[in-house]
């Protein structure tokens, strides 16, 4: 093809300006051809989540509450003031957080135990690979229920363990149960992308480990850990995000009582129990800066890449 | 330093296959020795089992004297280099070399001076910041050869190490390992599936098949003396020629002619210890242009006339090919010694006959064309084992 156009090239030398005019034609069109295939994910990904960002952003920075529709204003960055000056919020961001690191920190290390686990299992791989993944199929809600029922005082089976308790009225024991809820639950999900990882590190590798000398341990930390970092560090992203919008184990189990709610819950109460749409905007836009910050250290000060980029598992 | 006893070693999978046979073999102090044989012959799965990778099922390995078979392959102190080089990626070339004297613990001094002079010995100074993922193929070969031979081991495993190099590098790394072998002295078992490397490179050859080995011997005396029709087949570049014969009426009938046969191999044939059916092997190189061969020793040979079908001309010499009547020589080793080359497929009827003739030759492509082959060089197999009958306490007599 190229041989062709420099043949044509040659012969319309002193057309060369028209010609010039024409190829730029062709690549403009080619590039209306380019936005308008990509026309539609755009417009879809504008109306779905640019739209509500910048609506709730919008919503923030205003006095409204649908109990006092006439009370409506733009009032700046005072919403902000009020929450973040607020006991309430930093209560459930501190659960927020202590949950997020004590769940995203045990499934790590689950995770892991659980992937090798998978890895090396050489009979019934398949039967070890799905029944590892049943906590991750089963609806959050529904699991939760069940863990509810279990720890109900008198007739669930984990409450009788403990005689004359109740676990979910207290605060502390409260927040352990939602964190063995949502380990039980995503540890699963950790062990899979992990185990996409250990199928990173070349079987040679830890030969060759072996035969310099490595004992078990060392050929985990020093060989197998550093060539699935890519991996491990985009499993941790993807926890530390879900983790910190923890809502549903919560809702079920405690509903936020005894101080044990998390900002999603907080925002829930606000937005949709108390109907006041500035406050609960301004804590959404505060839990989406929160997760911005987490997904931004973690890519530019960790180096996670995304996965199938070109910088993931390229050696 | 220390010499390797493999004493009946053996390796069954739990499904029953079996890998390696009942191998003896006897590595001395020092010595370069080769285990060559075509994919899946064992090579690896025995040098894996010296090397602890891999556990023995019988048989017991001894290293300096000491039984080594329950050892972890980090309580052996030997060092292996892989054919991926299993370099580690998230470290430097300094880092890479430094891991097993790392993990050894020794002082920092100690670690930076063995690292150095590793570095210099394989001409790696100046990468050694770098890490293995900006490095050529082979530097990165030279990166996993100075990390087995920065801690002194006792012996180096070497698996395939050249086989992921262009051919051009090939060749220059094998000077390389050959010259470093030497100069440390140190033990060394390398395991490869080129013939070519085996031959050059080793002091003793042992060829494998099947997990059995063929024969142990220095590679002159396996091109000269091969035991048997799957070493002689598989050592050797191009391979040597197989035709079937047929011993009557005092005389071997051959597609190449009537060769007369001598007294040794006349007695055999009455005892039965030779067959009447047989396979006659001919390496190129026993060739000659009938115009080039002197009287003396044209006695010595035989001459034949056959259609030329192709003329490589290599400078110092000439492949020709011929085509000669009659069947093609078989046998199971040396289907599979085909299978291996991947000529299995090759259409049959009538023979090719690959020769080697001097550069002088006039011989041209197209018609027939006279050629002299050596029958003091020829060899005699018998197609139901394999074994070479001109073998004559272990030295080939030829037919006489």
């Amino acid at each position: 093809m190229s041989a062709t156009s420099t043949a044509a090239k040659h012969r319309a030398q002193p057309l060369s300006r028209a010609e010039k005019a024409r190829l730029s034609e062709g690549k403009r069109a080619e590039r209306r051809l380019g936005w308008l295939l990509c026309a539609p994910a755009a417009i879809v990904m504008v109306a779905v989540t640019a739209y509500p960002i910048l609506y709730s952003v919008w919503l923030s920075l205003q006095r409204y509450d649908l109990k006092f529709p006439d009370d409506r204003e733009f009032v700046g960055l005072s919403n902000y003031v009020t929450v973040l000056g607020n006991q309430y919020w930093w209560t459930a961001f501190g659960v927020t957080m202590l949950i997020t690191v004590v769940t995203v920190v045990v499934e790590l290390v689950l995770g892991m135990a659980l992937a090798l686990v998978m890895h090396r299992t050489l009979v019934g791989r398949g039967i070890v690979r799905t029944s590892a993944l049943i906590p991750y199929g089963i609806v959050t809600v529904v699991a939760a229920f069940s863990w509810r029922y279990a720890w109900t005082p008198g007739t669930g089976y984990l409450a009788n363990l403990f005689s004359d308790s109740a676990p979910l009225t207290e605060r502390a024991s409260s927040l352990a149960i939602i964190m063995l809820a949502e380990i039980w639950k995503t540890t699963p999900f950790m062990a899979l992308l992990l185990m996409a990882g250990l199928a990173l590190v070349p079987e040679d590798l830890l030969k060759a480990a072996a035969m310099d000398g490595a004992t078990a341990w060392q050929r985990f930390t020093k060989v197998m850990l550093p060539v699935m970092k890519p991996a491990i560090l985009v499993a941790l992203l993807f926890r530390t995000l879900d983790a910190f919008r923890v809502f549903d184990n919560i809702y079920v189990l405690t509903a936020g009582a005894n101080e044990t709610s998390s900002v999603s819950m907080l925002a829930y109460n606000n937005l949709i129990k108390g109907l006041n749409l500035g406050i609960g905007s301004t804590m959404s836009v505060l839990i989406f800066l929160t997760v911005a910050i987490i997904a931004f250290v973690f890519v530019k000060l960790f180096g996670t890449a995304a996965p199938g980029s070109s910088e993931e598992g390229r050696r | 330093m220390a010499d390797i006893v493999l004493d009946k070693v053996g390796k069954q999978y739990p499904d029953g296959t079996v890998a390696v046979r009942d191998v003896d073999l006897e590595i001395a102090d020092g010595e370069f020795v080769i285990l060559v044989g075509p994919s899946g012959c064992g090579k690896s799965t025995l040098l894996n089992m010296i090397a602890g990778l891999e556990d023995i099922s019988s048989g017991e390995l001894r290293i300096g004297g000491e039984r080594m078979n329950e050892k972890a392959p980090r309580d052996r102190d030997i060092a292996m280099v892989f054919q991926s080089y299993a370099l580690y990626p998230n470290m430097t070339v300094r880092e890479n070399m430094a891991f097993p004297l790392r993990l050894a613990k020794l002082d920092k001094a100690t670690i930076d001076e063995k690292v150095a002079e590793a570095a210099k010995v394989l001409e790696l100074t100046e990468l050694l910041e770098r890490k293995p993922a900006n490095l050529s193929g082979g530097q990165r070969q030279r990166v996993a050869m100075g990390r087995a031979i920065v801690r002194s081991p006792k012996a180096f495993l070497m698996d395939e190490p050249l086989s992921n190099l262009d051919a051009k590098l090939r060749v220059q790394m094998r000077t390389v390992v050959s010259r470093l072998q030497k100069r440390l002295g140190t033990t060394t078992v390398y395991v490869t599936h080129d013939q070519t490397e085996a031959m050059t490179l080793g002091d003793r050859v042992v060829v494998l098949r099947a997990g059995v080995v063929q024969q142990v011997g220095d590679p002159q005396t396996l091109y000269d003396h091969p035991a048997n029709l799957f070493v002689a087949g598989f050592i050797g570049s191009p391979a040597m020629n197989f035709l079937s014969a047929r011993a009557l009426d005092g005389a071997l009938r051959t597609a190449l002619g009537d060769v007369p046969i001598g007294d040794r191999l006349r007695g055999m044939l009455e005892r039965g210890e030779a067959p009447q059916e047989m396979i006659l092997g001919v390496r190129p190189e026993h060739f000659e242009d009938a115009a080039l061969v002197d009287e003396a020793a044209r006695a010595k040979g035989r001459e034949f006339e056959a259609p030329v079908e192709l003329v490589e001309s290599m400078g110092s010499d000439k492949y020709v090919y011929l085509t000669v009547e009659g069947e093609r020589a078989s046998s199971a080793e040396l289907e599979e010694l085909a299978a291996d080359a991947g000529a299995a497929d090759l259409p049959a009827g009538g023979a090719n006959l690959v020769t080697r003739l001097s550069a002088e030759s006039r011989v041209r492509e197209g018609g027939p064309y006279k050629v002299w082959f050596n029958l003091e060089k020829i060899h005699l197999f018998d197609p139901s084992d394999g074994r070479n009958i001109t073998l004559h306490e272990g030295r080939a007599a030829g037919i006489s």
